[in-house]
Formats: C-alpha cells, sequence, structure tokens
C-alpha cells in the first residue's frame, strides 16, 4: 500500500512540476516573443523612420499599455548603440551624457537609485546608453548597458546569434529582486536566418533588454496554481552545472521526493531546471494512517471489550461459586439448626417425662392443700412445656426434613370423634355448639397419617376454641371432587349449608348456631385440587374445613398467620396463650400431605380454614385397623327423627344416627313436633319411629304446657301397656350440661336421654344402650371391672417370673382375675426354659431384680434363643410346624420393676424387653401395658392368616 | 348368718389395722384379687408372707451375728423381704426395710442391727393380725363350703 502510495505520490508531484514548468516556460516565451516584437517596432519606428516616430514617451507609454503581455517582465528598456566616434554628438542630440553602472558586479544596495549621481562612462570603443524605458525602469535611461558586466555579455551574445539571450540570474537594479535580462539585438535591416555573426554585428543599432523579475513572477504565476501549498518549487539556472544558481524558492532542504523539469527560455546558452517536491517530508499515506490506525483501534477495542468481558464473566462465575457455597453453608446451617432443634428438644422431653412423672408421684402423696396447688401448678407448666417442645420438635422435624408420614389404614370418622372428644368439655364449659360432619363420600378407611391428620384438626379446633366465645365450631369434610361438583351447579345441600341464607323465622343465618360466618367458598376456590381434577385413581382428596364464629383474624395479620411464632398480634398470646407455631406446623404437615391450606377470615365474624390433603383409599378389611365399633349391630334397622330448627345440625346428627345404623329423617320446623310424636308413637301408626332427637334449642322454643301434658300422657300409656317393648324413645341435645330444666325433664322421666353436644359416635352409642337397654347384660357381667381388660386378658396364657413367693402370688392373682391362665416361675433360668420355641405363653411378666439370673439377662438370653429360631424358620432351615405353626417368635415380655427411674426403661428396651410395669401392681397400668401387647399380637396373628 | 358375723370381724381387723397405719391400699388390690373363683387367695398370700419374712429375718439374724457381715449378702435379703411386704402391703415393715437397705449400703452393722430388730418388731405386731386375719378367712370360707354344699 506504502508503495502503491507512494508511487501515486510520485505521479502526482511529475505532473505538478511538469505542469508549472510548462506554463512558465510558455509565459516566458509569450514574454520573449513579445520583447522580441517590441525589439522589431522599435526597428521598424525608430530606426526604419526619419525622423523616427519614437521617443521617450511614445515608447513609455506604449510599453506600460502593452505590459501585460509581458506578464513576466519588470520592464523594457531600449539602448541604442552608440560607438566613441559618435559619442560626442550622441550626448549633444540627447543632452546627457552617458554613464556607467556604478559597480561591475551589480549588487548594488540602495533605496533610491540616482542617475545624476553616476559617474559618466568611461571611454569604450562603443557604448549602449538606454533611450527609451518603461516607467518601472525609468531609472536607467542614459546608463551604459555594457558598462554591465553581465548586460555586455548578453548583448555582444544577442547582436552576435540575433535571438534573445538571458543573463545569468543577479540582483535587479533598484528592486533588488534576483532576475535575469533578456536581451534583443534590433538591426537596421531585416537580417536572413542564416546570416554571419559579423553581418548581424554590423547590423546592430540597438538592443532591447527586458528584466524578468523571477521570483515575483513565479510567485505570481504559481498562485495562480492549486495546490500551491503542498509542493515547492525551486527554479534554478543550470548554465554552470556544477553551481546551480537558485533563482527563485526556499532553500533546497532534502524531503525525500524531487522531480526536476527543464526549463526552456529560448537561450541554447542558458539551461534552467524546475525542481519540485512536497513540503512534507514523506507525504504521509493518509488514508492508509487513518485505516490502519482506526483497525487498530478498533481491534485495541475488541480486544479491550472481549478483555473486560472475560474479566467480567470470570467475576461473575466467581462471584456465582461463592454464591453457591454460601448458599450451601447457608442451608447446612439451617439443616444443622433444625436436628440441634430436634435433637435437643428430644433431650428436653426426656427428662421432663421423668420431672412430670415424679410430680405424678408426688400429688398422689399426702399432701396438703396447698402442696396440691404447688404441685398441680408444676404439673400444669411441665405439660405445658411438654407440648411446646414437642411443637418444636415437630417443627424442626419437618424443616431439617426428617419427619416421614405414616401411610396406615384409618378410619377418618373415628379419628374427628376423637378431636372432639379432647374439645368437649372445653365447649361444653362455653356452651358454643361443636360438631363434626362427615361427607358420605368419603371412604370409610382411608390410608395416611392418622396421627398427623389429627395433629392438623386438633390445632385448627384448638385455634378456634380459643378464640371462639359464642356460636359454634363446625368441622366438615368431603372430597374435594364433591365440593368441585358443587361449585359447578352451585345447588346442592353443601351450597346450602354454607350460604348465608335468611331464616324465615327468626333473622338469624342458617349455620350451625345461627350465627353469620364467613363465605368459605372464597378459600376452596383458590385451591388447586377443587379447580383440577387429581389422576390417581385410588386417590381420596380430602377437604376439611373448621368454621368458627370467633373473634376472627384482624385483616393486616392475616398474611402472617402461617409464620412459625406469630400471633396476631402481642396481646394475643397474653389473652389466649400459645406459641404461634401450631399453624405453621400444620401447614407444613398439609403440604407433607399433598394439600392445600387456607383461610377466610372477617374481623368479628369468625374464621374458616380449609385444608386439602390426598390419601389412598382403603379397604375395610385392612387388618389393622383399630375400627371403632361403629357396626354395632343391635342399632341395625331402627329409625330415627331428627327435630331441629337448624337444617345443618339436623344433617349432623342424622350423619351420626347413619353411623350407628340407624335410618334418620329430619324435621325442620319444630311446630308440629308433639302431635308429630304422639302420632308415630301409636302403634296404629304406618311409620314405625324408635326414637326423635330433639335439638335443645327446638325443644325450649316448642315446649309449653300443652306439649308437657302431651308427654305426660304418654308417658302413662307407657305404664298402663307394658307389653308395648318398644316404646319411643326421646332424646335432647344439649350444647351444655349446665341446664337445669334438662335434668328436670330427665328426672320426670319426660326424655330418656340427654346427649350432650359434641356428638361423638362413642358418646350416642353409650347413651342410646343406656335408654335403650341393648346390650347391657355384658356390661353388668364384667362388674366394675373395665370390661376390656378382661376381654384383652381372658384365656391368655402368662408367665410370671419372680424370685419372691409373694410378689409372684400377688401377680399371679391380679392376673388370674382377669381370666388369664398364670403359670409361675421363680428364676431366671426357669423362664428360659419356659419360653424356649415353641411354648404356648403369650406373654411374660419377669421381675429385673432376681439373684442369679436377673430380668435382664433372662429376657436377653430368651430374645437370642427366639431369633435363632426365627433364622432356621425363615431360611427352612426347620419346619414352622415344629414351632407350632408360628412363623415368627417374639413373646412380648414386661419387665416388673419397684424403679421407675429412666435408666431401668432404658435398660428394659435395651434387652429387648416390651415394657414395664411398675410393682406393686395398678389395674389401669397392667391394662395399658397390656392392651397394647394384645391387640397387636391379635393384629399380627390376623394378617398372619 | 355366724358366716357374718365373722366377716364383720373381719372387716373391723382389717378396718383398724388400716387405721393403724399397718397396711396400705396394696391390701384393698389383694382384697380385690379375692373374688368366688379364688376364696383363699389373701390367706394364701398372708400364710406365703409370714413364711418368707420369717425364714428372711431368721437369714439376717444369722447375717448380723457374724462377725464379717457380708452386706451384698443382706442387702439381698432385705430387698426380698421389701418386695414381699411392700405387695401385702405392710408399710411399716417395707419402710422399715428401706431404712435397712440405707444402713446396708454405709456398711453401718449398729444401723443395721438397730432396723433388724425395728422390722422384727414390726412384723411379729402384723403376724399376730395376720394370723387372726387368716383364722377368720378360714372360717368363712369353712362356713362357705358349709352353705354351698
Amino acid at each position: 500500500m506504502s508503495a502503491n502510495t507512494m508511487s501515486r505520490n510520485k505521479e502526482n508531484l511529475v505532473n505538478m512540476c511538469d505542469e508549472r514548468a510548462r506554463m512558465l516556460q510558455d509565459q516566458f516565451n509569450v514574454s520573449m516573443n513579445h520583447v522580441h516584437a517590441l525589439a522589431i517596432l522599435v526597428s521598424t519606428f525608430h530606426h526604419g523612420k526619419r525622423p523616427s516616430a519614437i521617443d521617450q514617451k511614445t515608447f513609455a507609454e506604449y510599453t506600460a499599455r502593452t505590459a501585460f503581455e509581458r506578464p513576466l517582465t519588470s520592464g523594457v528598456a531600449y539602448a541604442l548603440r552608440v560607438v566613441h566616434s559618435e559619442r560626442e554628438l550622441f550626448e549633444k542630440q540627447h543632452g546627457w551624457t552617458i554613464k556607467k553602472m556604478e559597480t561591475e558586479d551589480q549588487s548594488p544596495v540602495r533605496n533610491e537609485y540616482m542617475t545624476e549621481r553616476l559617474d559618466p562612462s568611461p571611454i569604450q570603443d562603443e557604448y549602449a546608453p538606454v533611450i527609451f524605458s518603461q516607467e518601472t525602469v525609468a531609472h536607467i535611461v542614459s546608463i551604459d548597458m555594457m558598462s554591465g558586466k553581465e548586460d555586455r555579455e548578453n548583448i555582444l551574445r544577442a547582436r552576435a546569434t540575433g535571438k534573445g539571450v538571458l543573463t545569468s540570474p543577479f540582483k535587479l537594479l533598484k528592486s533588488n529582486h534576483l532576475g535575469v535580462v533578456l536581451t534583443f539585438a534590433v538591426y537596421n535591416r531585416d537580417l536572413p536566418s542564416d546570416a554571419t555573426p559579423d553581418e548581424r554585428i554590423k547590423a546592430t543599432v540597438g538592443y532591447l533588454g527586458a528584466s524578468f523579475d523571477v521570483p515575483s513572477l513565479v510567485e505570481k504565476l504559481l498562485h495562480q496554481l492549486a495546490s500551491k501549498q503542498t509542493i515547492v518549487v525551486n527554479v534554478y539556472d543550470t548554465t554552470n552545472s556544477s553551481y546551480p544558481m537558485r533563482m527563485y524558492g526556499p532553500n533546497a532542504t532534502d524531503t525525500g521526493l524531487l522531480h526536476v523539469s527543464h526549463l526552456d527560455f529560448g537561450d541554447p546558452l542558458r539551461k534552467h531546471e524546475m525542481h519540485c517536491r512536497f513540503k512534507q517530508k514523506l507525504p504521509p499515506p493518509w488514508s492508509a494512517v487513518t485505516t490502519s490506525t482506526g483497525v487498530l483501534v478498533i481491534v485495541l477495542l475488541l480486544g479491550h471489550i472481549f478483555y473486560a468481558a472475560i474479566n467480567r464473566i470470570e467475576k461473575v462465575e466467581d462471584d456465582y461459586h461463592e454464591m453457591r457455597e454460601l448458599k450451601g453453608r447457608a442451608e447446612a446451617a439451617d439443616i444443622a439448626k433444625s436436628q440441634f432443634l430436634a435433637t435437643v428438644s428430644h433431650e428436653i422431653r426426656t427428662p421432663m417425662n421423668g420431672v412430670l412423672g415424679m410430680l405424678q408421684m408426688l400429688m398422689d402423696t399426702d399432701l396438703d392443700a396447698t402442696q396440691q396447688d404447688y404441685a398441680m401448678t408444676a404439673q400444669d407448666s411441665g405439660k405445658a412445656l411438654i407440648a411446646l417442645i414437642n411443637e418444636v420438635l415437630d417443627q424442626a422435624k419437618i424443616e431439617s426434613g426428617r419427619l416421614e408420614l405414616e401411610a396406615v389404614p384409618f378410619d377418618v370418622r373415628a379419628v374427628l370423634d376423637s378431636v372432639l372428644s379432647l374439645f368437649s368439655d372445653k365447649s361444653l364449659e362455653k356452651g358454643i355448639e361443636l360438631a363434626v360432619y362427615v361427607s358420605d363420600g368419603v371412604p370409610e378407611v382411608i390410608v395416611g397419617d392418622p396421627g398427623r391428620f389429627r395433629q392438623i384438626i386438633t390445632n385448627l379446633v384448638g385455634n378456634s376454641i380459643k378464640f371462639t366465645e359464642k356460636g359454634h365450631i363446625f368441622v366438615s369434610l368431603h372430597l374435594a371432587e364433591e365440593v368441585k361438583s358443587t361449585c359447578n351447579d352451585g345447588s346442592q345441600a353443601l351450597r346450602r349449608n354454607t350460604a348465608p341464607v335468611e331464616n324465615g323465622a327468626g333473622g338469624t343465618h342458617n349455620t350451625l348456631s345461627g350465627f353469620h360466618v364467613v363465605d368459605r367458598w372464597r378459600i376452596w376456590e383458590n385451591f388447586k385440587m377443587v379447580n383440577s381434577s387429581s389422576d390417581a385413581v385410588d386417590a381420596v382428596n380430602l377437604l376439611v374445613t373448621v368454621e368458627d364464629t370467633g373473634v376472627g383474624i384482624p385483616s393486616e395479620a392475616q398474611s402472617r398467620v402461617f409464620m412459625p411464632f406469630m400471633q396476631a398480634d402481642s396481646s394475643t398470646s397474653r389473652t389466649y396463650g400459645g406459641t404461634g407455631i401450631g399453624l405453621s406446623i400444620s401447614k407444613c404437615l398439609v403440604h407433607l400431605m399433598g394439600g392445600e391450606i387456607g383461610f377466610v377470615s372477617e374481623s368479628g365474624v369468625g374464621s374458616a380454614f380449609t385444608f386439602t390433603a390426598v390419601f389412598r383409599e382403603g379397604y375395610r378389611n385392612s387388618a389393622d385397623l383399630k375400627r371403632h365399633p361403629s357396626n354395632n349391630p343391635e342399632f341395625r334397622g331402627m329409625s330415627a327423627l331428627v327435630v331441629d330448627g337448624r337444617s345443618v345440625r339436623a344433617e349432623v346428627t342424622k350423619y351420626h344416627l347413619q353411623r350407628l345404623g340407624i335410618k334418620a329423617d329430619i324435621m325442620i320446623s319444630p311446630a308440629s313436633l308433639f302431635s308429630f310424636i304422639s302420632n308415630a308413637w301409636r302403634p296404629s301408626s304406618p311409620e314405625h319411629i324408635d326414637m326423635v332427637l330433639v335439638d335443645e334449642e327446638t325443644w325450649n322454643s316448642s315446649s309449653d304446657p300443652e306439649s308437657s301434658q302431651l308427654l305426660r300422657e304418654l308417658r302413662r300409656h307407657e305404664k298402663t301397656h307394658p307389653a308395648e317393648k318398644r316404646r319411643l324413645k326421646i332424646f335432647i341435645l344439649a350444647t351444655s350440661r349446665r341446664h337445669a330444666e334438662i335434668d328436670e325433664l330427665q328426672l320426670a322421666g319426660h326424655v330418656d336421654g340427654v346427649m350432650l353436644k359434641p356428638l361423638r359416635l362413642s358418646m350416642m352409642s353409650a347413651c342410646l344402650h343406656k335408654a335403650l337397654g341393648v346390650g347391657s347384660k355384658r356390661e353388668q357381667s364384667s362388674g366394675q371391672r373395665p370390661p376390656a381388660l378382661r376381654s384383652i386378658l381372658n384365656g391368655r396364657h402368662i408367665l410370671v417370673v419372680d424370685d419372691n413367693a409373694v410378689n409372684r402370688k400377688v401377680a399371679a392373682g391380679a392376673l388370674k382375675k382377669f381370666g388369664a391362665k398364670v403359670t409361675c416361675a421363680d428364676s431366671g433360668k426357669a423362664a428360659v426354659e419356659m419360653l424356649r420355641p415353641p411354648h404356648n405363653f403369650d406373654a411374660c411378666f419377669m421381675d429385673v431384680q432376681m439373684p442369679e439370673m436377673d430380668g435382664f439377662e433372662a429376657t436377653t438370653l430368651v430374645r437370642s434363643i427366639e431369633s435363632r429360631v426365627n433364622e432356621e424358620i425363615r431360611f427352612g432351615e426347620t419346619k414352622k410346624e415344629m414351632y407350632g405353626n408360628v412363623a415368627h417368635w417374639h413373646v412380648p415380655i414386661l419387665a416388673m420393676t419397684a424403679d421407675v427411674i429412666q435408666a431401668t426403661h432404658v435398660e428394659c428396651a435395651r434387652c429387648g424387653m416390651d415394657d414395664y410395669v411398675s410393682k406393686p401392681f395398678e389395674e389401669e397400668q397392667l391394662y395399658s401395658a397390656v392392651a397394647r401387647f394384645f391387640e397387636y399380637d391379635k393384629m399380627m396373628a390376623e394378617r398372619d392368616l | 348368718m355366724a358366716a357374718a358375723t365373722l366377716k364383720d370381724q373381719l372387716s373391723g381387723l382389717v378396718n383398724s389395722m388400716f387405721a393403724e397405719g399397718l397396711l396400705d391400699d396394696q391390701f384393698t388390690q389383694l382384697q380385690m384379687l379375692q373374688d368366688a373363683n379364688n376364696p383363699g387367695f389373701i390367706a394364701e398370700v398372708i400364710t406365703l408372707f409370714c413364711e418368707d419374712a420369717e425364714r428372711l429375718l431368721k437369714e439376717l439374724t444369722t447375717l448380723l451375728d457374724q462377725v464379717a457381715v457380708d452386706y451384698h449378702k443382706v442387702d439381698a435379703y432385705v430387698h426380698q423381704l421389701k418386695g414381699s411386704s411392700s405387695s401385702v402391703g405392710a408399710q411399716h415393715i417395707k419402710h422399715g426395710c428401706i431404712r435397712f437397705r440405707q444402713f446396708c449400703e454405709e456398711n453401718s452393722k449398729e444401723g443395721c442391727v438397730h432396723a433388724l430388730n425395728l422390722v422384727k418388731h414390726e412384723y411379729y405386731r402384723l403376724k399376730t393380725k395376720f394370723e387372726t386375719m387368716v383364722q377368720l378367712e378360714q372360717r368363712i370360707q369353712a362356713y362357705e363350703g358349709q352353705q354351698q354344699q
């Protein structure tokens, strides 16, 4: 590229230089021709005419007017050839003497050129005084041109050649510029072109000279051209080639590229050259330079950008890794925290149990009232602490991911009943309605974690109880699908239950207690389960709602309800107690069960918490289901009438009756209650009704003297007709046990029973039993003993091991009492022998402290023998039949110990004992210890079948 | 109706023993264990207890008579006695045994002898009452047996 640029530059320079040289040469030639023409003019009109047509004035005027023709000349003058012989005459004619140039070297420096001061010319052979001159050079008139060295040579050469000749550059007179003088000879006749120099000299009459002011001329010329700035022009006289004379231009400085053009000024003796060069040393290849610089800059910038980007990416990556690490550490710390909490909670729980146990024992001793009070307070506090620790433990377990849900079949209705039992005291005390309703669509048995399910509901109901002073708490359980379909057609019982329809009678709402409730549809609508269908075939999507008419949650606190340890406000814990961790745990549990939890609450109206959970459908014949005795056959086929002013409440009662196998009808309006009763009672009545269940509220609102009278009559009739065995039973459903009227009614025999709400299956069943006398025989035969203990121990073969004969006797006696078959052993060794499979003991009570072989040692031995046998059976080495068809040997061994300290318990568990009972036997303790194993045993047996 | 009189006597005796603090609740438990299926239960237990206690007391007396007392053995016997006595609800003896064991732990011969004497005293006090009780029980049983036949 550079070479290319160079050649282009050079070409450029050559072109410019040649152009300038040609122009200069052309203009010079033009000037020269004109000077030549002047010479011919002078020859024609001065010498060819007598008298002369030209005088100084004419000449000056003419030359001035024709100066434009000679742009390169500064002035012209005509000098006459005067020989010495004619000098005097000539001087006389003109009136001035011929003067000589002042100096020989032609370099005078003066400001004013004064002709008058010049000396007369010395005597010469001939002279060439100037007679005519242009105004510009008027000062040279009368000066002898032959007296200047340059001019003399010029004159001589001009007249010999007949052509214009040039002097070498010299300083011009007056203007002091460097210049050249062009001289033409003027001949007296027209000479032929081949005339000899002698002929020419002879014919010479004068000389016409023109001075060229070279610098100014060249300057003028160059001004007319463009790009004069870019190149430097020098004009040289190279006649003497070794010492070229500079005529124009600055001192030559070597700036590289140089072009020389020859100038021909028409004088063969003189050689002139024009030197051109660029002003700058190397005309830089700007485009290349800019391009390359630009490229370089761009590359640099790009490089920088890449570098910066890579740097940035690296930094971000580093930061990311750092963040990852920190995140990991934070998570690890969080898990560690949860694990720590779980561990510590567990560790606190163990000694707390000891504390509580000891407190219980302390309370059993002889204490005075104050001491009893102190001990009770301590125990309450301890229980509260345990409850809190359990909650924290749950929370921590959930957070550390250690909480796993069980999957066992359970009866969801029984679970709800048990929750209700838990709160029945409180609800009765406050006089609020507490009820549960399970939709028919919900399977009887579902598979899931009953404990955790119960925990959630307990928590929600517990909260509701806490914050509700009047009205109701209603737990309802539906299938999500039911709710969904209700959502869609919107006209079913569910909808009716919840819609706040104004009841015509009292302006109350059609809810459980008549209080206004929040619209729970608002939560349901947000639930995924309600809005989308679940895919699993046997999945049971339960939707549980706990609705209350409590104080409600203030809207500003609603957002943090599920946050641990957050309560609506700090005054809540003062007023109502609690830690505020329960809902958070519930939420976690619900999530573990694949559901959602949500709530709607209005301050002053109440709250409704709803959660969904996914269970699997269980089967009725699941062996290990502890089923409630719901299928009491004695009530099957009975029919009942539920009389209640509130349809929701009536539905709840109906639901419980249906669980007992009783067919129930609902009568909403109580107006015709008594007449209906009396009709139904008559044997002729087409509809047979066994019992009437009337809500307390409805009863009160409809009872009057007339109805009491009616009842009395009814009763009297019954007495007089005892043959009719199955008489109509009347039950009152009461919310509170404080009402004296109800007691009176019962005492008066008007009603057969009072059922205290909350309604539960067991309670209703018991109440019906009592009133109907069904199945009471069994209870009587078992006397005061808990029937369960008898049934559990009856026929069981139990080994009692104790070295102490008295203790042995007592233990054996106690067990025999419950129908067990008791065998005794007086040492650990004997026990081990007796417990070697196969044997037919169902359980073993083992004293811990015995001489020779204590209870722990004996148990360890028994267990090792059992496991060996089990192994053999499993690997088929021994036939099951040899061991009494039992595939897995594990006889429950219960320690008998007088120590209730923790260490003993731990030791019991360590050596393979299943549980312990404290000596001496106490019935309740014995029951709880034994029941567990025999139920388990029974379950195992059923499973094996 | 002699059986009824005997029963009254028996209950009077038992009540007085409760009143004196000779017996505690455990004895009530024993009473509850006695029913038609197991009529001689209390008598059996009491007889057993008395035999056992006398044997143990004899052993203990011999042990403590020796110059070098084997406190370990003593402790084992006292523990047995304590077990038996708590089973029948003889709480004075039980408490005596508890103190006895403390002395055993301290290897205090003097304390042990003192405690043994105390337990012996309590035992003989109880024994007379128990003997009466057993006699009453047996007579009641005898009557009831006759009636059934």
